[in-house]
């Protein structure tokens, strides 16, 4: 779609003996061979701004209990304007504000806090199938979670036992990968993957061992919830910190866009337009690994956000970090919003799992718009 | 040059022709472009993974020349490069950019003195032309988006890849990838150019292309060749590196003996002279059948490799 057939031939990287034409046959600026103009990135921005304040009331509105829409409207506004409402809607009023709300905005803050780190996984490791979790930091904080969830382990810290040990042992996991992976030349994209990838494996035996040692069904089950993500368990409590991670960590990736784009170049390019390889993918190691600990503390480790949005950002605004940072945190709050609000609805008053939503919805739009560009990473 | 006759009627106006040293384009807007300054490489020894690649080298490129690095496969050209463009730091010795030692000033402020074009080609993220010479800008402080969109312009106009610049980089041919890349590396404003193998995987107009393009930049150019005959047409000085050290220093007329290509190449070469221009070319001789391959016709004895990892 984006390129002639013509052309086609030399998207392999070294050129073919007979290519002869290179600057022999000049090619108009939008002739067959160049790609559509892009989208100008300020309205994408607002327009996504646009739909994710409409999906964040959507999936207020929408749940097991009905309310009526203009009462949805009517009890956010008075929650955020500090208004009041009458005695006999109470209850309506609690199921907004104190149950919906804050799940809703947690999982808009959850899938930006995933696109985000994937996308800058996937240049920091210049691997397509990289995703926050390709580290390991996901893997071993679902150790500390279940631990939490079926050995009942730091009971003292009550209702934040399950966030603080989970994040707890994403540290630590961290700290393990970061400390194998190193090496003199520094964290190579290779190491860094094999180690996370390897260790990865390591944590989910220690999590299948308890999950297989657990009495309790219920327990099991709970764990299995976490292992493939919910929104469950959102409260306004858990909102301000995860928040403030994930836009904190996404204003630090945003200004260093460039040096990302240079970085996805190769190292040797990245040092020769002044950005230090090394240093870059040790502070990116650590940002991530924060941001996806903090994400996955509150969530679970919902799938597929971070791989396919990055992914699925680039066909439309191309491969420069600076489009794709702004994009892919709106893309991602946005999907898992609309994806929660599916968990919630299909087998109410039951829920499924958020990361099973995003991988039957995700798959098959991924794949249809990568047939459609013929799209590989970023390129056709 | 035979390729601006073959160039189409877009890039013509702006060929390699137009691209005088100190003309128009050169340093007009004041960023820092302009005419090259001398590359000084002082004894500089480079250590990968414990083993000393390069040994105690010293080469001197003057300001606005062009220097080829030529030797065998494994001499270390590589090496020394990446160590100039600040991907490797040197074991001892320093690299010095008009006076001031590179690897001591900031990496941002060295990359607004010093472009490189590494062999890597491995992203496979594909960026548009404009977005990769945009790149070139990215030392750069306190810029302005409309002065970096004139700079990219003028620089993917001096190499002719200005009708390509919405393309995707992954999607162009290996001439016009280098070209692009020389573009960003003009972008960068440089002062020195450090090309690693660029007429790599080219054909010939290409290879002569991409060499007349970095010599008219007017900028000073160190390039590490393979093609030693392209390096006698094109080369102000060369230097030939054998197990890491510098084994021979001239213009390439006094370097490319013989002798000297018997030892270090191993192979049998005869010098002519080009009738056009005059320079030394060389014509090779076919290797006997396999009884005696390259390697046994090299003397080892006279040029003990210093690949073993004993150390100094």
């Amino acid at each position: 779609m984006r390129q002639s057939p013509t052309d086609s031939h030399s998207t392999t990287g070294s050129p073919s003996p007979h290519h002869h034409d290179g600057p022999s046959r000049p090619r108009g600026g939008s002739g067959p061979g160049s790609r559509p103009r892009r989208l100008p990135l300020p309205p994408l921005v607002l327009g996504l701004a646009l739909v994710l304040a409409g999906s964040v009331v959507c999936g207020v509105g929408l749940g097991a209990a009905g309310i009526a829409w203009a009462d949805v409207v009517r009890f956010l506004w008075a929650g955020g304007t500090g208004g009041s409402v009458r005695a006999a809607d109470v209850a309506a009023y609690t199921i907004v504000w104190e149950i919906r709300l804050p799940r809703v905005v947690l999982g808009a803050v959850v899938g930006a806090g995933l696109a985000a780190v994937g996308v800058a996984v996937q240049a920091m490791v210049r691997n397509a199938l990289a995703d926050p979790f390709v580290l390991g930091i996901s893997s071993g904080a679902a150790v500390g979670a279940n631990a939490v969830i079926l050995l009942g382990a730091f009971a003292g810290l009550g209702v934040w036992a399950l966030s603080v040990s989970a994040f707890g042992s994403a540290l630590l996991a961290m700290a393990l990968v970061y400390g194998v992976a190193r090496s003199g030349t520094g964290l190579t994209p290779l190491r860094l993957v094999l180690t996370g990838t390897a260790l990865a494996y390591g944590f989910e035996a220690v999590t299948t061992v308890m999950v297989f040692g657990a009495a309790r069904g219920e327990a099991a089950r709970a764990a299995m919830m976490w292992l493939l993500g919910s929104l469950g368990g959102a409260t306004w409590a858990q909102v301000p910190i995860a928040a403030a991670t994930v836009v904190a960590g996404w204003i630090w990736l945003r200004a260093r866009a460039e040096a990302l784009n240079a970085l996805a170049m190769g190292d040797e390019t990245s040092a020769a337009l002044g950005v230090r390889p090394e240093r870059l993918r040790r502070e990116l190691f650590v940002v991530t690994a924060a941001v996806t600990g903090t994400v996955v503390a509150v969530s679970g480790a919902v799938g597929f956000v971070g791989l396919m949005v990055p992914h699925v950002v680039r066909m439309v605004v191309g491969a420069d970090h600076r489009r794709v940072l702004a994009v892919a945190p709106l893309v991602g709050a946005v999907l898992l919003v609309w994806a929660d609000v599916l968990s919630r609805l299909l087998l109410a008053p039951a829920e499924l799992p958020v990361g099973v939503i995003t991988a039957v919805v995700g798959v098959p739009v991924f794949l249809l718009l990568m047939r459609r560009g013929g799209y590989a990473f970023g390129g056709r | 040059m035979r390729t601006d006759g073959v160039r189409g009627d877009g890039v013509k106006e702006n060929g390699v022709r137009g691209m005088v040293p100190g003309g128009p384009e050169a340093g007009a807007d004041g960023l820092g472009g302009g005419a090259g300054v001398p590359l000084g490489i002082e004894g500089v020894s480079v250590e990968v993974a414990g083993r000393r690649i390069v040994e105690d080298v010293r080469l001197a490129v003057d300001g606005g020349t062009l220097v080829g690095l030529v030797g065998p496969n494994g001499s270390g050209k590589s090496t020394l490069l990446r160590c100039v463009y600040r991907a490797l730091r040197p074991a001892s010795g320093v690299v010095r950019i008009g006076g001031d030692d590179a690897h001591a000033l900031p990496a941002r402020e060295a990359a607004r003195r010093l472009a490189a074009l590494p062999q890597e080609s491995a992203s496979e993220f594909d960026f548009t032309v404009a977005e990769v010479v945009g790149m070139g800008r990215l030392p750069h402080r306190e810029r302005t988006a409309a002065g970096d969109r004139e700079i990219c312009a003028g620089a993917m106009a001096r190499t002719g890849v200005a009708h390509l610049a919405d393309r995707g980089f992954l999607g162009l041919s290996g001439g016009e990838k280098q070209r692009v890349l020389i573009a960003r590396a003009l972008a960068q404003r440089p002062r020195v150019l450090v090309l690693d193998e660029p007429t790599n995987h080219l054909d010939v107009a290409h290879q002569l292309d991409v060499l007349s393009l970095v010599r008219d930049s007017g900028l000073t150019v160190l390039a590490a060749l393979h093609d030693l005959n392209l390096a006698a047409a094109y080369c102000d000085v060369l230097y030939v590196l054998d197990g890491g050290r510098v084994v021979a220093s001239g213009a390439p007329h006094d370097v490319l003996r013989p002798e000297l290509l018997a030892e270090v190449f191993g192979v049998r070469a005869h010098p002519v002279r080009h009738p056009g221009t005059g320079a030394v070319q060389l014509l090779f001789d076919r290797l006997p059948r396999s009884t005696d391959t390259r390697t046994t016709s090299r003397h080892p004895a006279a040029f003990p490799r210093p690949h073993s990892p004993s150390r100094p």
